[in-house]
């Protein structure tokens, strides 16, 4: 009878130690992993952002050639010419670490693999042992990126200054050094691990869903990460193909984007664009899914118009993969090609608008109450509202003429990204904390951490549209005299948000130390999908019976 | 040894940290005009902007002197900027609203409706209607910019929803710039050995120059075109990808090796106006802008004679120096 016993132990097992997460075939423990990651990430690469801010509150180099010197032991000019260097290494690993490191990681590995299977009704991910190697190839494609901070990119400088786009020939001809290798290379991990990860949800969502939950019963947080997947599965691809040729065009002598070898840098714009994009729709739409689930809970209501939210989100998906070149209107495309191009990206704000109408419908007429993942939902919807409609200034070719490049730009997507994909993230982290940690933060403190973020990244980010109009570009060590006033405004707002970031982490502990008890559903009627129907933390494994959905 | 802590510069970063917070009373100051930056209208009022550079605290575009970024401006400001501040305006009421009125205490019993097709029609259908008043003088706009004007097309100017009336002659003058890690190389194609290079000045140079003239946007030779001309701009790169771009034209096109993109403007009123490298080109991409000298045609045939007789600084000791 014991062996028996054992054996069955055998096929659910429970490892301990640093067996359960190195080895752990759990989506759970795997979530958590991602979660953890995404968080550290995330404190890297706002450290990166606050050393920029720093050097961008007042005009003139004050910061970097210091910087410079410290980290790489240049002296004298070579400092500031190496600091220059450098802050387009903190610009290229800022983006490539919020993004591929902080956003994918929390949104779709921390609380997709969490929260998808358990939504569906599903015990684990159809791939148990591939989402441990999504998982684990993640830290290896840090550690490259890392690394690339120590080699020479650009002649007499370290790391690579590219930019997270990687236009060739900057960063072919432009950067011989090792740096822009270790880059790509991490950004091949990085991507197949996102691959893996998109081919494991797709297959979880199409067949481990529990009995009686057809596609238009799924809630819309599984939802949103099934189209996030398609994205990721059919844009990165080309992404890896891209940056293949970027490393062939280095190493190898071939001439895929130097005009040189007849080959054309325009080409490596469209390829990378054509993943960039819907990697952008990748970065929002799990957190769309996370903000309909905290709007319902809290307005104690259902979704409204559930189906036209999901196939808003099939339409952004969609429409996303059509529009690339909106990124390129500077570079010379014909006035057809750039016509065809405004047309297509306006599209994309009517099913933006559906989802925008249709939170505030399912509001309308509920009973709120504004618990902290409400709050950050509502910062949210307000948020990534501003960023939107300057999505729609942009998409205009003609006005994007005086635009592009400034920090307009820089402002419309860290509103849609830094304000929208992370409130999105931490919406979906206190809404649903007391279920994967089984206790309670101080909603006090978390709402002081809301308030802080909120002004913060406001005061950081709006004064940015000012300088766009006002002509400063984009990825600028120094600038013009007469920018200084909003470039200070804006990083006194980093100082804002940095206070905002002490509160999370003290959030965290203070949960970790007080261990507050909380219950299976803390948030009441309102919270309707199956992960409240758990205990908290669930069990290992849940629904070793599956649930039945009328 | 690329990791080596230098005490000295540990201490300039700390000292300069401590000249920020030395600031505190502009620091108070900075966060209430933070706070009321977050209500553009009534930030917008606070400067007069210039034509040819920004001016500190400045909200909005900088001063137009071409046909084309007259109709960027009528575009943006006129149109564009009313859009979507009512739009933003009307979702916040709403959210106000909604945060009023749908509280736990105001209304205890939530509704269940979840669907009703004639709000799902309206939110659908209004935007596209929008989008759609947003796209026709869009479309004349880039129709505009991309077009090179052969003296019979007209142009909108301010009046983005007419069907073009400002008449613009056929270019009389082409100029190459081509983009170098770190400056600009101009080259009036035209004219036997008239090209020459344009460097930042540095801000030791520039104090000793010209100083009346921006730190950063001082160049040793500006680009010089005549006022009320239409100059052809032919624009690629000799390394990497640049930008050409000068906000008061409205234009800014790539600088791609390889690739020669085209661009044009016509400036109606004398001047100095810059412009900065619009795309990453490596470590000194904030330190290659671009000047433009408009002067009177008298002047510029004066000058180009000067330019190709005696070289480039000769011809530039011509103008009078920027007041």
């Amino acid at each position: 009878m014991a062996e028996a016993v054992a054996g069955q132990q055998g096929a659910h097992d429970h490892p301990t130690g640093w067996r359960r997460y190195v080895y752990s075939t759990n989506h759970k423990d795997i979530g958590t992993m991602y979660l953890y990651f995404a968080i550290f990430a995330g404190i890297f690469g706002g450290v990166l952002s606050g050393l920029m801010r720093w050097e961008l509150a007042e005009p003139g180099i004050q910061v970097f050639h210091g910087l410079a010197s410290m980290v790489y032991g240049f002296e004298g000019d070579a400092a500031i010419d190496g600091g220059k260097e450098m802050f387009n290494v903190f610009t290229t690993a800022h983006g490539l670490i919020m993004v591929f490191f902080m956003v994918m990681p929390a949104l779709i590995g921390g609380f997709g693999n969490w929260f998808v299977p358990i939504m569906i009704g599903a015990p684990d991910m159809a791939f148990p042992r591939m989402n441990n190697i999504s998982f684990w190839l993640l830290p290896a494609a840090f550690t490259l990126l890392l690394m690339s901070l120590f080699f020479e990119g650009a002649p007499g400088s370290f790391g690579a200054g590219i930019g997270w786009t990687a236009y060739a020939p900057l960063s072919t001809t432009g950067s011989p050094g090792p740096a822009v290798d270790f880059a790509i290379l991490s950004l091949h991990l990085a991507g197949a691990s996102s691959i893996l990860g998109a081919i494991n949800f797709i297959t979880t969502i199409f067949n481990m869903r529990a009995p009686g939950m057809t596609m238009h019963k799924m809630p819309l947080f599984p939802w949103s990460v099934l189209v996030t997947a398609f994205l990721l599965l059919l844009s990165l691809p080309v992404l890896a193909g891209a940056i293949t040729m970027l490393l062939t065009d280095r190493n190898f002598g071939t001439a895929f984007f130097s005009p040189e070898g007849g080959g054309d840098p325009i080409l490596y714009q469209h390829l990378f664009w054509f993943f960039g994009h819907p990697e952008v729709y990748v970065l929002i739409l799990p957190a769309f899914g996370i903000v309909s689930h905290i709007v319902s809970t809290f307005s104690k209501k259902p979704i409204f118009g559930y189906l036209g939210m999901v196939y808003a989100m099939v339409a952004i998906g969609f429409v996303g993969f059509v529009v690339w070149a909106h990124h390129m209107y500077t570079t010379g495309l014909s006035l057809d090609v750039q016509r065809y191009f405004v047309a297509a990206t306006m599209v994309i704000a009517v099913p933006t608008g559906v989802k925008i109408f249709s939170w505030i419908a399912t509001m309308w007429g509920g009973s709120i109450t504004f618990r902290t993942p409400m709050l950050w939902a509502l910062g949210f919807i307000f948020l990534f509202t501003v960023g939107g409609v300057t999505g729609v200034v942009l998409a205009n070719a003609g006005a994007d003429r005086a635009l592009h490049d400034t920090y307009y730009v820089v402002a419309h997507f860290h509103y849609t990204m830094s304000l929208g994909a992370t409130f999105g993230v931490f919406a979906g982290w206190y809404y649903w904390y007391p279920k994967m940690f089984g206790h309670m933060y101080n909603e006090f403190l978390a709402n002081i951490h809301f308030w802080l973020t909120f002004i913060g990244v406001n005061m950081v980010f709006f004064p940015q549209h000012f300088l766009g109009l006002a002509g400063m570009p984009r990825r600028y060590v120094d600038y013009p005299d007469a920018f200084a006033f909003w470039n200070y405004i804006s990083s006194l707002g980093y100082l804002v948000t940095l206070v905002g970031v002490t509160v999370f982490v003290w959030v965290i502990v203070e949960a970790r130390l007080k261990k507050r008890a909380t219950t299976d559903n803390p948030w009441g009627e309102g919270a309707t999908t199956l992960e409240w129907t758990l205990t908290s933390p669930p069990p290992f494994h849940q629904f070793e019976t599956l649930p039945r959905i009328k | 040894m690329v990791l080596k802590s230098k005490g000295g510069s540990v201490q300039n970063i700390f000292s300069h940290l401590a000249d920020l917070c030395a600031k505190s009373k502009t620091m108070i100051v900075g966060v209430f005009a933070a706070l009321i930056a977050l209500f553009p209208f009534s930030a917008m009022a606070q400067v007069e902007p210039m034509a040819g550079q920004a001016v500190d605290r400045q909200t909005g575009f900088q001063l137009s002197v071409t046909p084309i970024m007259d109709s960027i401006v009528a575009f943006h400001d006129g149109i564009l900027m009313w859009i979507i501040t009512i739009i933003v305006i009307f979702v916040t009421i709403l959210l106000a609203y909604i945060i009023v009125r749908y509280n736990k205490r105001a209304n205890p019993i939530a509704s269940k409706t979840t669907h009703n097709v004639l709000i799902e029609v309206i939110w659908t259908v209004v935007p596209i209607i929008i989008l759609i008043v947003i796209a026709v003088p869009s479309f004349g706009v880039l129709a505009d910019q991309q077009t090179i004007p052969d003296g019979e097309r007209k142009y909108l100017g301010s009046n983005v929803f007419s069907f073009g009336e400002v008449d613009m002659p056929a270019p009389e003058l082409t100029i190459k710039a081509t983009g170098v890690q770190w400056s600009w190389d101009y080259d009036y194609v035209d004219y036997e050995g008239a090209d020459f290079s344009s460097f930042m000045l540095s801000d030791e140079e520039r104090l000793a120059q010209k100083p009346n003239e921006p730190r950063l946007l001082a160049v040793d030779y500006s680009l010089v075109v005549p006022v009320d001309t239409t100059v052809r701009v032919q624009v690629t790169a000799a390394d990497v990808i640049h930008a050409f771009a000068v906000p008061s034209f409205g234009i800014k096109i790539d600088a791609v090796p390889g690739r020669l993109n085209e661009t044009w403007f016509n400036v109606r009123k004398t001047g100095i106006y810059y412009g900065q490298c619009s795309e990453l080109c490596g470590k000194d991409h904030a330190f290659m802008p671009i000047s433009v000298r408009v002067v009177t045609k008298d002047e510029f045939a004066a000058w180009l004679a000067k330019f190709q007789s005696d070289g480039i600084e000769a011809a530039a000791e011509m103008l009078p120096p920027i007041s």
